[in-house]
């Protein structure tokens, strides 16, 4: 244990923060020494957010009281927090999606940071090999796949020289190897001085790389531990009380009948930086689960916009439903045919931010609310409700807005819906991205539910642990080829990780092999 | 050092507030303006804003002014909420008004009690031809809808004057730029003795419900809503944006359209150079002003239409040079937008001295 009597970078002193009708934050205190690596746990709702929220100044305290170095500050303003040398990695990231990465890091420092950094597109491409990030400061962020974007709001704390980095679920989006990469340039950081709040859901991660943790649950600090002195379990039965471990594997099935199939479909990008289609075939069949590995931005998002008609260029002979031909369908007909998805992005996708959790449900399940183009909106108000009970769902109730739920809750909204529509094939990107442990368990539960009334489900996700917990089958994609299939059983995450780095694309098109 | 930071959470009371708020600023800045130019504010504001509600010739003529401009804020209020950025309503309201003209013209001698449905039908179709150009340029081919909508709007403007001057004309007008005076078979019935005010009042108050009807309680209406708020949304949900869009373009059109045709068959009763003191710009301020909620349009349509009357008023009783009326609708604009601008957002004051 270090038990230097040095002054801590931050402690907070019994905050509090209260919402109308609920308490998000009850008396919390914790230090934060200089580099420490700290872990904060807990469920969605637990008061995380709004916790690192309110030491980015983003949200004011009720009560309590921040110190920084030592010394009482009041941090009005995220501007504030950063001149103190506070950055934050958002789970939403804030970036401008018509501007470059470059524009994007210039925007948020101030005039004398930019003279004194000088070269600033140098400076990114310095840190980005330097960090392994990877990040090219002339792209624009529209072109970026959400692990990108990540990557460009750490480098634009990294470009800052920050003293405590808080970063709200970093590594959901990163592969085994790039999570062990940003390890790396989190324990650099560390050993630099520089204090690291670290919100994950992942637990096995906090073990691995934090040096304390806090636990929150219900807005109060229930608990604190050193994660390395834990195991996985513990640090797990602690967030969420006492709940059923999730360890236990789920019965794998296998389905007969062939639901949906993709047949030879290859599509060019409709962006310059998008990622080709190549010669993707599989099949979905019913009562079964197809997972898909890959890291983002290797054709997850232009495959999922093509199935389900999003992407509005015609395909006909290359997707077919129950051996319909139905690429040539626009997205509202295939969904009339039974066919659902979940997205990737939660908000500004699967729901408006700005309507609230009746028109939500609306938005995509109109079955039996329509009478004569008129909206049922008693019947979508009851059934609103009854979702949000059902799944669970932490809201004020049904008229809330969708931007008021917490990514997991919303999360957890969005699956019920898609899933209370009964569909014959459900399309699912990143089911359990950002979801904490209890709301994850109940997602799991849902969708193989629902595979085991029968429905065909493609699972797309960078979260190797979980297609392995969930998958039937699996598959991986790479530069917009896809991996061959095989049974979960069959299989190991060597290989698939294999499959994620492309190994597969040489045997498979060796004219077009890639280094 | 002042900076401008989003709010995280906008006042929801406020966004209804927001108009209240620019039409008292607008007052303030209006009474200021007045006594610069010599003129008594307070009298000047009772001729503007009171004397137009006196009597009942005045209310008569205020619902004259309102019905167009309502006619024409319901439906921008709807391509508004859907992102459809039509600036074209005074381009379609004169497509309507030069198209049901000239199937008027055709009646001039008829007694039929069909003449008046088709001179109306006439000035629809064509306000929904006129916005129909832009919207198929705009699906089309992308091209940006505002500026297509204004560039429709000149078009709209010297079709009708160049009708006028020529095949519309009466040939017993001295060669006036007018149309002949249209037969009664063909003109909107009043609803009051001795008050110019017609039936096309009902129709824009209808039309108003209809508006409400349709964004509130329909799914085309929450389709539209989604469509604007979140198009991505609207996509991944499988709504028909071009459907949406051609929608709420034809819906504006028909009753921009009917509005034109509602001005000659109306008050004016023939086809003249200026059917519109610029109704359909200004109801682009009264959409705004209404909250684009088709309800919030008629309060809004009303009390812009006080200000047109009382620019007239302020003119005759006062000397006050009727500009004032577009001065006014400029600023209220400007204090609108900038209430909203301030309910979305706030000045932190920051010291740069503190690093």
């Amino acid at each position: 244990m270090k038990k230097q009597h040095l002054v801590s970078r931050l402690e907070l002193v019994k905050l509090t923060k209260q919402y109308p009708g609920c308490l998000a934050n009850d008396r919390i205190s914790m230090t934060l020494m200089p580099g420490e690596i700290h872990a904060l746990l807990g469920e969605n709702g637990a008061g995380k957010s709004t916790l690192v929220k309110t030491i980015y100044g983003v949200v004011s305290p009720d009560k309590g009281d921040i110190l920084w170095d030592g010394k009482e500050v009041v941090i009005k303003s995220p501007s504030i927090a950063r001149d103190l040398g506070i950055g934050m990695v958002f789970q939403h990231f804030s970036l401008f999606e018509t501007l470059t990465i470059s524009q994007n890091i210039e925007l948020c420092l101030s005039k004398t940071q930019l003279h004194e950094i000088g070269d600033l597109a140098a400076k990114i491409t310095e840190l980005s090999q330097a960090y392994g990030l990877n990040v090219d400061p002339t792209r624009y962020v529209h072109t970026l796949s959400i692990g990108e974007r990540q990557r460009v709001e750490i480098m634009r704390c990294l470009v800052q020289s920050v003293k405590l980095l808080i970063l709200d679920e970093p590594t959901s989006v990163l592969t085994p190897q790039e999570v062990a990469g940003l390890f790396d340039v989190l324990r650099t950081l560390s050993k630099e001085g520089c204090s690291i709040l670290f919100i994950s859901h992942k637990l096995h991660e906090v073990t691995e790389i934090c040096h304390k943790a806090t636990i929150l649950r219900g807005g109060k600090v229930v608990d604190t531990c050193v994660p390395n002195e834990e195991t996985p379990a513990s640090i797990a039965k602690m967030m969420v009380g006492d709940l059923a471990d999730q360890e236990a594997g789920y019965v794998k099935r296998e389905g007969t009948t062939t639901v949906f199939h993709v047949d030879d479909l290859s599509l060019p990008s409709k962006q310059p930086f998008g990622t080709v289609l190549k010669n993707i075939q599989f099949e979905l069949k019913a009562g079964e689960i197809l997972g898909v590995a890959g890291v983002a931005g290797n054709g997850q998002d232009e495959l999922m916009a093509v199935i389900s008609g999003e992407d509005e260029r015609n395909v006909k002979n290359h997707l077919h439903l129950k051996g319909e031909p139905i690429g040539h369908l626009h997205a509202g007909e295939r969904r009339r045919l039974g066919m659902a998805y979940v997205p990737e992005e939660r908000l500004g996708r699967g729901a408006v931010p700005d309507m609230s959790l009746s028109e939500n449900a609306l938005l995509t399940h109109s079955d039996g609310f329509i009478k004569s183009g008129l909206v049922d909106w008693q019947g979508i108000k009851d059934y609103t409700k009854s979702l949000i009970s059902k799944y669970k769902v932490k809201c004020h109730g049904e008229f809330s807005e969708a931007k008021s739920l917490s990514g997991g809750n919303l999360q957890k909204f969005i699956m019920g819906r898609e899933i209370g529509q009964n569909p014959n094939v459900l399309i699912c990107a990143h089911p359990t991205w950002g979801v904490d442990v209890g709301a994850a368990l109940a997602i799991h539960q849902a969708l193989l539910e629902l595979r085991d009334k029968g429905a065909a489900i493609l699972l797309i996700s960078e979260d190797i642990d979980e297609l392995f917990l969930l998958a039937d089958r699996m598959s991986a994609v790479c530069d917009g080829y896809l991996s061959p299939v095989v049974r979960t059983e069959h299989t190991n995450i060597d290989q698939i990780g294999q499959w994620m780095a492309g190994t597969f694309i040489n045997t498979h098109q060796p004219q077009e092999a890639q280094a | 050092m002042i900076r401008i930071q989003a709010r995280t959470e906008p006042s929801a009371l406020m966004k209804f507030v927001s108009p209240l708020l620019a039409i008292v600023l607008t007052l303030i800045f209006g009474g200021i303006l007045f006594s610069a130019i010599g003129k008594s504010p307070v009298q000047a504001l009772q001729v503007l804003l009171i004397a137009p509600l006196a009597d009942s010739y005045n209310i008569g003529e205020m619902f004259v002014k309102m019905g167009p401009l309502l006619l024409c804020a319901v439906g921008l209020s709807l391509c508004y909420r859907a992102n459809m950025w039509n600036i074209g309503a005074e381009g379609q309201l004169l497509a309507g008004a030069l198209g049901g003209s000239a199937m008027a013209l055709y009646f001039v001698e008829s007694e039929s009690i069909f003449a008046l449905p088709i001179t109306l039908l006439a000035g629809v179709v064509s306000g929904m031809v006129w916005a129909a150009i832009p919207t198929f340029l705009k699906l089309r081919f992308n091209s940006n809808l505002i500026l297509t909508t204004i560039m429709f709007n000149y078009i709209a403007l010297y079709l009708l004057i160049w009708a006028v001057h020529g095949p519309l004309r009466d040939p017993q007008g001295y060669g006036f730029p007018e149309s002949a005076m249209f037969s009664d078979a063909t003109l909107l019935p009043t609803i009051f003795e001795s008050s110019r005010t017609h039936i096309g009042i009902l129709f824009a108050l209808l039309a108003g419900v209809v508006g409400w009807f349709i964004l509130t309680k329909t799914h085309l209406g929450f389709q539209i809503r989604v469509f604007g708020a979140d198009e991505p949304a609207a996509r991944y949900a499988g709504f028909h944006g071009k459907k949406l869009s051609w929608f709420v373009m034809l819906f504006a059109g028909a009753l921009a359209g009917l509005a034109g045709i509602g001005e000659t068959a109306g008050p004016i009763g023939q086809l003249v150079p200026n059917v519109s003191p610029g109704y359909g710009y200004s109801a682009i301020i009264v959409a705004y002003l209404g909250r684009l909620h088709p309800i919030g349009a008629i309060i809004a349509a009303a009390f812009m239409a006080v200000l047109y009357m009382g620019g007239d008023l302020a003119q005759i009783e006062m000397g006050i040079p009727v500009a004032v009326v577009s001065m006014f609708q400029g600023v209220l604009l400007f204090f609108l937008l900038a209430c909203d601008f301030f309910i979305n957002n706030r000045l932190s004051f920051t010291n740069q001295a503190t690093n």
